[in-house]
């Protein structure tokens, strides 16, 4: 980014620590510009208080989170997908954020314009949820012109300065974005606000804010929701995968048909918000469900509530290396298919 | 809306219908707000073109009552979040309006490096010895031996000379009054918006509730104690004595020009931004 952003009349900084770097996007964020910063898990756990600050006043921007191994230094320079509930319940409070993974090195590119736009478009922080395997690989990237990229920017105020209230509530739940220096002298604060932008130390003003923080995400929750599906149209195994481990989930899914184990793949795009209606769809007809992921259980909490009564196989991974197919494959054997 | 609201001279530049403030009766918080507003008035700038940021504490709703963009964030860091507005817009005008203990305390890390790095903002600081909002424990600017909450037996910890540790930091204007001297305030504020870089006004204001209430002063006592105690003086900040019981050395201790963040970018040819 540092080489990079200036070429597009981008600015960079680095920052004295990661409280600090996510605080000036923030502020960048409202002075109008479409900002991010990149951080591992250890920089995510110290982003977390202002994350919540960007929640609070709807400021769009992205985060990318090249995801390691902990609790605390853990393997700061080894894979893991260690962060999935972090960036879901890290910050106190309710709380509903966007989080997308990628597996491609392509999706590193295709999902943060994907995260930009939907940060965009519900004023919410984004994740990009990469595991350090997928940051760390070298692969076929191919980046289409500009005109061709879908680029979605915040929607902004029509009214006349005197009438703006930045927190009103439209009906679409996403209220329209002033952004500093449009005239509009908006005040934004992390306190409880009301519809004015103004300190609500209410029980109405709680109840009304937080409830529209959190449902303008849930109540899209389908439309956000992006996922590929993998020979699931007869499957009795399903594997739910994401990120690098997807990787190995596909060929054990092939390996499996071959034995003819009829197996297909969830790979998860979105991880946050989950998409519990597309498992829920999905398990009535499966035998069981297989979930592989680079920690020692997170998403698989979710699938488990989704697919319930569906019995789920649970494969863990740490340290570095990513699931080697064959772990995977006795998994879905496992469940008697 | 009462009649004073409509007439009050300063009401372009204040939020009038979020007054009466929440400050306490003899704060010097109200006196601070009042000088930022009168130099925005004195020197006729755009509205538009300012956006006031502050963090946490009684010093952190001043932004709220300020009639420009205004953003009120969290905990020290105000600003972070500055530098993010100051690289995104150069053309507005970036200042900071916060307490010491955001400031100094959990901010500052923050603040030594945006002076470091000379970022575009004026960052006015008040300073009342303690930690108000949350019940008056000691912080980083309480003197020592001065019983609080949480330093029953007196502090036992040598205070920050605010001043002396900006312009160490690298701060190209470096300033200190105390609430008791409006005037010089208005006119230093003034010429902090005038200038380009990091610019530091500190302003001794006194909390009546917590550190008056504690050490048995009213407001009016208080203020008096400003004014007796308070020395103008042209010295090196290091030499700009802070104890609030014997002197304040109160003035200009540093100004000068070196090139902002953002010239240095655009030297470099890494400009780019809003513009």
């Amino acid at each position: 980014m540092a080489s990079r952003l200036p070429e597009v009349c981008g600015k960079f900084i680095q920052f004295e620590d990661e409280l600090g770097a996510i605080a000036s996007v923030i502020g960048a964020s409202f002075s109008g510009l479409k900002a991010m910063t990149a951080t591992s898990g250890p920089g995510v756990s110290l982003m977390l208080e202002n994350i919540g600050l960007a929640v609070m006043t709807e400021a769009p921007c992205v985060i990318v989170d090249v995801m390691r191994g902990g609790p605390s230094t853990g393997q700061p320079t080894a894979g893991a997908q260690g962060d999935v509930m972090q960036c879901r319940w890290g910050c106190h409070g309710d709380v509903e954020i966007i989080a997308l993974a990628p597996d491609p090195v392509q999706e590193m590119y295709d999902l943060t314009v994907e995260a930009f736009n939907l940060s965009e478009s519900y004023r919410v922080p984004v994740f990009l949820m990469a595991d350090a395997n997928i940051g760390h690989m070298y692969e076929k990237l191919v980046i289409p012109p500009r005109d061709e990229l879908r680029i979605v920017d915040r929607k902004r105020p029509a009214c006349a300065p005197e009438d703006y209230r930045p927190y009103a509530f439209d009906g679409s739940l996403v209220p329209p974005m002033a952004c500093f220096g449009d005239g509009y002298r908006f005040h934004s604060t992390g306190l409880t606000h009301d519809e004015n932008g103004y300190p609500d130390m209410s029980v109405e003003g709680q109840d009304g804010l937080v409830r529209r923080l959190s449902d303008k995400i849930r109540r899209n929750a389908v439309k956000i929701s992006k996922f590929e599906e993998v020979e699931t149209e007869d499957c009795d195994v399903l594997v739910v995968a994401y990120g690098i481990s997807a990787r190995s989930a596909a060929t054990a899914i092939r390996i499996a048909r071959e034995k003819g184990i009829r197996a297909g793949m969830l790979r998860l795009i979105t991880l946050w918000p989950f998409p519990d209606w597309k498992l829920e769809a999905l398990s009535p007809s499966l035998k069981g469900v297989v979930v592989a992921e680079m920690n020692y259980g997170q998403l698989v909490r979710e699938v488990e509530r989704a697919v319930k009564p569906t019995k789920v196989s649970f494969v863990p991974k740490l340290g570095e290396n990513p699931h080697r197919p064959e772990e995977i494959l006795a998994a879905i054997r496992g469940l008697g298919a | 809306m009462n009649d004073w609201r409509a007439t009050h001279p300063l009401r372009k530049y204040l939020r009038m219908e979020r007054f009466p403030h929440i400050w306490c009766q003899g704060c010097g918080l109200g006196i601070i707000v009042h000088c930022y507003a009168q130099a925005l008035k004195e020197l006729d700038i755009d509205l538009d073109k300012i956006v006031t940021i502050s963090g946490i504490g009684c010093a952190g709703r001043a932004s709220g009552y300020v009639m420009t963009d205004a953003f009120h964030t969290t905990h020290g860091r105000a600003i972070p979040f500055a530098t993010g507005v100051s690289l995104s817009r150069p053309d507005l005008k970036t200042v900071v309006i916060s307490g010491d203990g955001d400031l100094f305390a959990i901010g500052g890390n923050h603040l030594i490096h945006a002076a470091r790095r000379n970022v575009d903002m004026l960052v006015i600081c008040a300073n009342n010895f303690n930690y108000g909002m949350t019940g008056a424990q000691y912080g980083p600017t309480t003197p020592m031996g001065t019983r609080t909450p949480t330093s029953p037996r007196g502090s036992i910890e040598r205070p920050f000379n605010l001043v002396a540790l900006v312009a160490a930091a690298g701060a190209t204007f470096v300033s200190r009054w105390t609430v008791f001297h409006g005037n010089m305030l208005k006119d230093t504020i003034k010429k902090g918006l005038g200038k380009r870089g990091f610019r530091f006004v500190e302003v001794i204001s006194p909390c009546t509730t917590g550190y008056g209430r504690l050490n048995r002063m009213d407001g009016l006592e208080m203020m008096r104690r400003l004014r007796d105690a308070s020395r103008p003086m042209r010295v090196h900040p290091t030499e700009a004595t802070i104890d609030p019981w014997r002197e304040i050395v109160v003035g200009t201790f540093v100004d000068e020009e070196r090139p902002t963040y953002n010239e240095a970018l655009e030297e470099q040819g890494s400009g780019g931004g809003w513009a």
